[in-house]
């Protein structure tokens, strides 16, 4: 389990961590589409090659296949790109995986745009969406390689249906060692202005957007990762906001159903307060490097600090204590 | 199969890939002692343990929930892999699906992936198609013609047989000549749908809706009949084939 300190891809955890399960556990089974390369299952086929199963080009035969196995007591990951984990074999995992309340992963790789390249095609800004609207579909998005490889430890103690995201390109390190356990909300900066909410590829950005705001505007802003945005821990979010009123959420995906949302059905039923989001509108991806295509869609820590910037403007207008009732707390 | 032990290790497995077909599983189930036959009345009513389609975890007997046609070939070849990762010598795994299972793409790709991974478990699976040309909107050929299924599972690698699925002898007998195959077998089964109750029989009209309580009196009087013709034929047959056994048994000792 060892821990790095350089930029690593989240999707090298899997792999990473996916041998470890196989040397402990011999019900682990791992299944790929032929991407078992780029989403690092080939480490575990490489290990266990009779536990690997790669079935070609064939997502939908992939999900249906893990329950299956599942049924007869394995624990299968199944891994490909995010777009044809959630998006093709939708109705797989919907029926087969999730219904059946079956103890499979899915290890979804190259989530958001920063996949880059390959364009709109491959670029899957969706799934959270799709993943979390699934009854008793798990969600997770870890949010560095030391983060995703306990997320994939995690995946094996529990035994809820889980979608798992990981991203492509080689993202800086948030927490410095694999942390003792996965939480779905942890607090990574203390601050009384301002709630930057963050998933995935966004947090160390999220980090970054707080620096600035701190030297340049004086601002305290208070910095929190989810990681489990399915079943999302609510009170660490309303602990968040009851002290600073206001939150930017930020993320490589739709803000609709996204971690936006997410924060927002919580915020509206039980703590309003004004909720602004950093994340793709409505709008497909495009071709470019994969931190271009971020760049573009403003998915960085200056989109983050300016969206933060302008939440701060209108905090005092919209988030006034109502005329009449209780103070809000 | 245990209907005392329904998780019992050893057993065959069954997936009704055609999960629209459940009433006829669920009548199978409650007559071996799954759960018990009153149970049968609940099909499809609010807080039962029938739902329209097999749900794993309501229903004892049933392997895995099914419903959406094409998925059923799949977890059948799941359940096979993990069968043989377990080392277990005897359980089989049959999958049943309707020619719109066989409409769907998602067939093609377990069809694909099963001789593939024939001697990792694949050889466990047989999958029986009942071909009845019947669908929701017409017949097959009208529809969708999804041709000879024999030469297309036989194209995809399966030790493949056609026979008429109403002949129970050819049925047994295509069921027992897939034991020790190194690959996996399909049985493509040429059928009619309501066989043997002539207001019925090849009509699309019953597709997905109930008979009236007459028709289905009328029906049942007639399919008893038929039960009890068939019956006699069959075992004949089994009493045949018993004495042939016996005499190889005689021959060796």
């Amino acid at each position: 389990m060892a821990a790095v300190a350089e930029p690593t891809a989240t999707r090298q955890a899997y792999g990473k961590a996916l041998v470890e399960l196989g040397a402990e556990h011999s019900d682990v089974v791992a299944l790929d589409a032929d991407l078992s390369v780029s989403t690092q299952a080939a480490k575990f086929g490489k290990e266990y090659p009779d536990r690997f199963f790669n079935v070609g080009a064939a997502e939908a035969n992939m999900m249906s296949m893990a329950c299956g196995l599942a049924a007869t007591g394995k624990v299968p990951y199944c891994s490909t790109f995010a777009i044809f984990a959630s998006g093709r074999a939708y109705d797989q995992v919907r029926l087969g995986i999730a219904h059946n309340e079956l103890k499979v992963r899915i290890g979804a790789s190259h989530g958001g745009v920063s996949l880059g390249e390959d364009g709109a095609s491959h670029q899957m800004i969706e799934d959270i969406a799709l993943m979390r609207a699934m009854p008793r579909m798990q969600v997770i998005v870890p949010a560095d390689y030391n983060q995703a490889y306990r997320a994939v430890l995690h995946s094996y103690e529990h035994d809820e249906p889980m979608y798992l995201r990981f991203g492509r390109p080689a993202t800086p390190v948030v927490y410095d060692d694999v942390p003792e356990q996965l939480n779905s909300v942890d607090v990574l900066r203390e601050g009384r202005d301002i709630t930057l909410i963050a998933t995935g590829h966004m947090v160390w950005r999220a980090l970054e957007a707080a620096e600035s705001l701190e030297k340049e505007d004086g601002v305290e802003a208070e910095v929190l990762n989810v990681a489990i945005i399915k079943p999302i821990d609510s009170q660490v979010v309303i602990e968040s906001l009851a002290k600073t009123g206001v939150a930017v959420t930020a993320e490589e995906h739709r803000t609709v159903g996204g971690l936006a949302d997410a924060v927002r059905e919580v915020t509206a039923e039980q703590h309003p307060v004004p909720v602004f989001a950093v994340g793709m509108g409505d709008e497909f991806g495009v071709s470019g490097t994969g931190e271009a295509c971020m760049e573009h869609f403003g998915l960085t820590s200056r989109g983050i600090a300016d969206r933060a910037r302008e939440a701060l403007v209108l905090k005092p207008i919209v988030s006034h204590p109502p005329l009449h009732g209780p103070e809000w707390t | 199969h245990d209907p005392t032990n329904p998780d019992w290790q050893e057993r065959d497995r069954f997936v009704l890939s055609k999960g629209h077909a459940a009433p006829i599983q669920y009548a199978a189930l409650a007559r071996y002692g799954y759960f018990p036959l009153e149970d049968l009345m609940g099909l499809r009513k609010i807080g039962a343990q029938l739902q329209g389609h097999p749900d794993m975890n309501r229903t004892p007997g049933v392997e895995v929930s099914t419903g959406s046609l094409g998925q059923g070939l799949s977890m059948a070849l799941g359940i096979a892999l993990a069968l043989q990762l377990d080392g277990m010598e005897d359980p089989r795994v049959w999958a049943l699906l309707s020619d719109g299972d066989c409409q769907e793409g998602q067939t093609w790709e377990a069809a694909t992936a099963a001789p593939h991974f024939a001697d990792r478990g694949g050889s466990r699976l047989c999958a029986i198609v009942d071909y009845n040309h019947l669908q929701t909107d017409g017949t097959t050929e009208e529809v969708m013609d999804i041709g000879d299924m024999a030469a297309k599972f036989s194209g995809f690698g399966w030790d493949t047989v056609e026979i008429d699925g109403h002949d129970m002898v050819a049925v047994v007998e295509a069921l027992e000549r897939t034991r020790g195959l190194d690959r996996p077998a399909a049985i493509v089964c040429q059928t009619k749908k309501g066989r043997g109750v002539s207001s019925m029989e090849g009509r699309f009209g019953f597709h997905g809706k109930p008979p009236s309580p007459e028709q289905a009196e009328e029906a049942l009087t007639e399919l008893e009949e038929l039960f009890e013709r068939q019956t006699e034929e069959l075992e004949k047959a089994t009493g045949e084939l018993a004495a042939i056994t016996d005499d190889g048994d005689g021959d060796e000792s």
